[in-house]
């Protein structure tokens, strides 16, 4: 079972790579599950959003 | 000749419209190049720090990060079509520096490997303190939901504390996080820039969304 912890690298390299199936499909489970990663992702998609913007890049 | 020109501009507290008629060749009318002068002057009065220290922190060569910038001026008076289907000179400007960095990185020979570059305090991950010891968050340490993140994004006020939060980064990771985020290069190419392994960048890149997280959420998304 995927911790928070290797939720996290995960759910930060989905931003640098394509994950592998099974990677995927282990996030996804955790996510189900676990209220504070889904948190988790929504804010470094946000830092990424932020990044385009603050570049100017909207 | 043209560098000359724009070196002179900088020490100019006013960007004379001339100029920009000058370095755009007539292709500007009067009143365009009045309007052109007067944003540019604005932009660089304002942002000029900014650019020398972005690239700086790139190119970690300050004679080259001032080539960068001064490249990129030139670029800019000189790219006045360009402009024309531009909102704002910033967009504008930062993508031009970007690009005369890229460059810049691609043309010099590999560097000193970023491993050599100090920063032993960031090699501690340091954020083990918001996990339980079966890697799970702790209680006090779980993620909230970010209220209204969107109107955020419309406050002056959030992008001061953003900044705030980009200059805690630690060098090293700052470095490779706006490669990636800014400059928008992937990981092979910043691998290669900074020979450091694919893995190694991950956990870098990682390590800066981790604490740029944690930033806002103790500074801006207080709860
Ligand atoms: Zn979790």
């Amino acid at each position: 079972m995927m911790n928070c912890k290797q939720a996290t690298h995960l759910m930060s390299e989905d931003l640098d790579r394509p994950l592998r199936w099974r990677e995927r499909m282990a996030l996804r489970f955790h996510l189900m599950m676990c209220g504070g990663c889904r948190n988790f992702r929504q804010q470094i998609a946000f830092l990424r959003a932020a990044m385009r913007m603050r570049s100017g890049g909207n | 000749m043209a560098v000359d020109v724009c070196r002179g501009i900088f020490r100019f507290t006013r960007i004379p419209a001339g100029y920009i008629a000058v370095m755009t060749r007539g292709h500007l009318s009067p009143e365009a190049s009045v309007t052109l002068a007067d944003r540019l002057q604005g932009f660089f009065g304002e942002h000029r720090a900014d650019l020398v220290r972005f690239a700086t922190l790139q190119l970690r060569d300050p004679a080259m990060a001032e080539d960068a910038v001064q490249e990129t001026l030139i670029a800019v008076l000189q790219g006045h079509a360009e402009f024309a289907n531009r909102s704002t000179v910033k967009t504008w400007v930062f993508s031009i520096l970007k690009r005369k960095i890229i460059d810049a990185l691609r043309v010099r020979q590999r560097e000193v490997p970023i491993s050599q570059l100090g920063g032993s305090d960031e090699e501690r991950e340091g954020f083990d303190t918001l996990f339980d010891q079966r890697g799970h968050w702790a209680t006090e340490h779980r993620p909230h939901r970010w209220a209204d993140p969107d109107d955020s994004l419309e406050q002056q006020q959030f992008w001061r504390v953003f900044e705030l939060c980009l200059d805690h980064l630690p060098e090293r990771t700052s470095r490779v996080f706006m490669m990636r985020e800014f400059l928008e290069l992937d990981t092979d190419e910043i691998c290669q820039e900074l020979a450091i392994t694919t893995s190694n960048c991950w956990v870098i890149l990682h390590r800066a969304r981790m604490s740029l997280r944690l930033c806002l959420e103790e500074t801006w998304f207080t709860h």
